[in-house]
């Protein structure tokens, strides 16, 4: 029989959920059951499905094991000996229709993606070079560097329509030429890895992944527009893909990838690590480029663009962490192959974070132009519960919120851009009826206010002034005058700013009151919240009929807000309630006693 | 004290000699620095300054402008509580007043015997775990609702919702 494989992922989400302890466990039943030598155990990245996390994949059958606790490991080793059959409880089970689904490409949330930029998250080991290069890895710089001029990489790059996927979705091909023509002493590039979009994590999966596809997108780069050194700008915030990043760059130095002489060519590069200190502002190009130069990342205007002048006045090319990663499959594939996916104008796949309330979260990667539905319903298996589908919210705090009949929006830079959002670097973020878009306004505007740099002052005091309106709003003392205040203000700020941040801080707001203008209105004329989300707008009440007195509540108000005796139906003192809805959360599963009004 | 002036010395000089001393390394350095003592501490941020030969203020200026950057010393567990979006929508906000009433301490502050101290931030990139939080920027816990906040003390286990099977395992002791 063939050798099987035992993969257990460990990304940052499945290490929380408790991979480790279940991989460690598994180890020591194969011994246990004399495995050791008929089985391999691997530690993928994340396979991006964090909904089943810690899940153990037997290959090569593709076996998946969902939820996996420590107990489970003797079970699971046993089932691979002879003529033992697997515990079948341990399928993934459907949550819609209980159905059970034994392997991994059967399940829908796989089945239904075209993956390749996640291609090896969570089928290799990211902390191995040789399972890298098993897989094809470094074939494509070999190629580049021994077959191909520096123009003729771009030619390619430029020929397969690849856009950046970072968020402004420019041609990389277009970049590269710019930078491969600015006259300097000495090009940069940068591997812009700040992901700092708040509900966006496909970046640091990938980097945590696959590594090493980040690294030869970064080495062919440099040898198109002929830079000599890296940088690879990675959040502090995440330890893990820095980490892996680090053994990665060991591993390429090594093998003599990285440094002089690259694969015995005349190439040369080096490459630094470079952790950001945590600032929205700084993933945008100017702002990153000063933090590098150990100054507050403060933007600064373009022209000159980056790829005249960067990093020391240098001509820098600066791409995302996912366009750098697609470079490898354009060259090994051609031009030809990549523009065959995706729409006229967005070629290539697009991997989004699904999040929020939605019930596969995880790791999504499909063609553009695909539909939103299809992402939210179709790989997303839909809203939990019995709610309803609210809005989609992408391109993080300067995207939009789009409604329910935009659904079948199509999934690409311009398409969600003329539906009022943009494609972003990858975040999506589903809500649910029990959302308030008024209060998601505000959210965004608050993260935006204290993450903006404060250099002009359009865009310091305008968002201040828009995040007081929303607030106010959100008491209850909005005036029907607020929201055309809001839209010119918006434009004010949208106008006199600097950067691309300021120039895109009014944008939930904008999308909310386009397309969810009756809920500020109700808010405002009617003093109420529709999802019941804000505060002052709410109150808690307990059905007579319904409630039995259980005491459940009456012990976990944390305000001891609710009074009553035994057999008696309790109730709240408004005055010391702070609605925090804990009373709810307990009681709705019981008697439903208690509602929100 | 002097003593500690003295180890504090050391500690800086053991820093700087991986550095060149260049304006372009002021934060990998104070990175460094913050590693070390758990927060800037003033003396530390002077002679930061004195080594890369520019103004204290500059130091301060840009250590300020960074999140990452802490002047007070944090509590010995720092628990990050998750704001971003996908946690927001999730309900972290009751997860924030929950840590907050249970260690009776505001977000930014640090309990007084020095044990806890609480930050809200913007996205620990684990949003399909939403709402989460982190403790001292390594362990994370998610799938987090204010019942399960409440057991500080105690392990908390996989929670089950509406009789549903959940998929999360989540062993372990909290806090
Ligand atoms: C406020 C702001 C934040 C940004 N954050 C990121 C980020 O986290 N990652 C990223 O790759 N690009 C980010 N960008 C876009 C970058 O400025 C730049 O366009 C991008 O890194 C270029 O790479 P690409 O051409 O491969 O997309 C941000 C832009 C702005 C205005
Ligand atoms: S939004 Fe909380 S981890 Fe991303």
């Amino acid at each position: 029989m063939a050798k099987r494989t035992i993969l257990v992922s460990q990304g940052t989400c499945c290490k929380s959920a408790g991979a480790e302890q279940v991989y460690t466990a598994l180890k020591k039943e194969a011994v246990k059951w004399g495995l050791e030598d008929e089985v391999e155990f691997k530690q993928p990245g994340c396979h991006g499905f964090s909904q089943i996390d810690p899940a153990v994949i037997i290959e090569p059958d593709g076996l998946l094991f969902a939820g996996v606790k420590e107990e489970n490991a003797s079970e699971i080793m046993q089932s691979l000996l002879p003529g033992r059959r697997p515990p079948e409880h341990l399928f993934y089970t459907e949550p819609h229709s209980s159905n059970t689904i034994p392997y991994k490409q059967k399940i829908p949330f796989f089945s239904r993606q075209q993956r390749f930029i996640l291609h090896n998250c969570g089928t290799i080991d990211p902390g191995s070079i040789e399972d890298y290069v098993k897989g094809g890895g470094y074939e494509a710089l070999h190629k580049a560097v021994y077959e191909m001029t520096p123009l003729q990489v771009i030619a390619e790059i430029e020929d397969s329509g690849l856009r950046g996927l970072g968020g402004g979705g420019f041609l990389a091909g277009n970049k590269w030429r710019l930078c491969y023509q600015s006259p300097g002493d000495q090009k940069y590039l940068i591997c812009n890895a700040d992901e700092g979009d708040p509900g966006s994590f496909q970046d640091r999966s990938l980097l945590e992944g696959d590594p090493h596809a980040v690294l030869e997108g970064m080495l062919i780069a440099g040898y198109a527009v002929g830079a000599t050194k890296g940088y690879i700008y990675v959040r502090a915030e995440y330890p893990l893909a820095i980490k892996r990043l680090q053994i990665a760059l060991q591993q390429a130095r090594e093998q003599e990838l990285v440094g002089k002489n690259i694969l015995g060519s005349d190439f040369s590069f080096e490459m630094e690590i470079f952790q950001g200190a945590g600032a929205f502002v700084c993933g945008e190009e100017t702002a990153l480029l000063q933090s590098l130069g150990g100054k507050r990342g403060m933007p600064y205007p373009r022209p000159p663009y980056p790829v005249v002048s960067g990093l020391h006045g240098q001509p820098t090319l600066i791409n995302n962490v996912k366009t750098l990663a697609s470079i490898r499959w354009i060259i090994n594939n051609g031009a030809g192959w990549f523009r065959a996916k995706g729409t006229e104008k967005s070629k290539g796949t697009v991997v989004f974070s699904l999040s929020g309330k939605v019930v596969n979260c995880g790791l999504v990667e499909v063609p553009m132009g695909i539909s939103l539905r299809e992402i939210i319903f179709g790989i997303g298996g839909g809203i939990p519960g019995e709610k309803a589908f609210k809005a989609v919210q992408t391109g993080g705090p300067s995207g939009g919120c789009l409604p329910a009949d935009l659904l079948d929006t199509a999934v690409d830079f311009d398409t969600l851009r003329d539906a009022g959002s943009i494609m972003g670097s990858g975040g999506m973020v589903v809500m649910d009826e029990d959302t308030c878009m008024v209060d998601t306004a505000r959210f965004f505007l608050a993260f935006s206010l204290k993450e903006l740099c404060g250099q002009c002052t359009t865009c310091r005091l305008g968002t201040r002034q828009m995040l007081e309106i929303l607030n106010r709003i959100t008491r209850g003392e909005g005036r029907p005058s607020d929201l055309d205040l809001l839209i010119q203000l918006g434009e004010v700020v949208a106008q006199g700013s600097l950067c691309g941040l300021g120039r895109t801080v009014p944008n939930p707001v904008l999308t909310t009151l386009r397309y969810f203008r009756d809920e500020y209105e109700a808010h405002i004329n009617e003093k109420r919240c529709p999802a019941r989300v804000c505060k002052d707008l709410i109150t808690y009440r307990i059905d007579h009929e319904k409630c039995k007195a259980c005491s459940l509540c009456l012990k976990a108000c944390p305000t001891a807000a609710i009074k009553g005796n035994k057999k008696q139906a309790y109730l709240i003192e408004q005055d010391r309630c702070v609605r925090c809805g804990t009373c709810l959360d307990l009681c709705a599963d019981r008697f439903g006693a208690i509602e929100c009004i | 004290m002097v003593d500690y002036e003295l180890k504090n010395r050391i500690i800086m000089k053991e820093i700087f000699s991986s550095f060149r001393g260049t304006e372009n390394e002021l934060i990998p350095i104070l990175q460094h620095v913050q590693e070390h003592f758990g927060y800037l501490p003033e003396s530390a941020m002077l002679e930061v300054a004195r080594f890369i030969s520019v103004s204290e203020s500059k130091v301060y200026a840009t250590a300020s402008f960074y999140s990452q950057f802490r002047f007070k010393a944090t509590g010995k567990k720092h628990i990050t509580v998750c704001q971003g979006t996908a946690c927001h929508v999730r309900g972290a906000g009751k997860i924030q007043d929950t840590l907050e009433r249970q260690l009776g301490i505001k977000e930014g502050e640090t309990t007084a015997d020095q044990e806890y101290s609480l930050e809200a931030v913007a996205c620990i990139g684990c949003c399909a775990l939403a709402p989460c939080i982190a403790v001292n920027n390594e362990t994370i816990y998610g799938r987090l609702t204010p019942q399960k906040v409440k057991v500080v003390h105690e392990p908390i286990r996989g929670e089950r919702k509406n009789g549903q099977k959940n998929h999360s395992g989540q062993p372990g002791n909290m806090l």
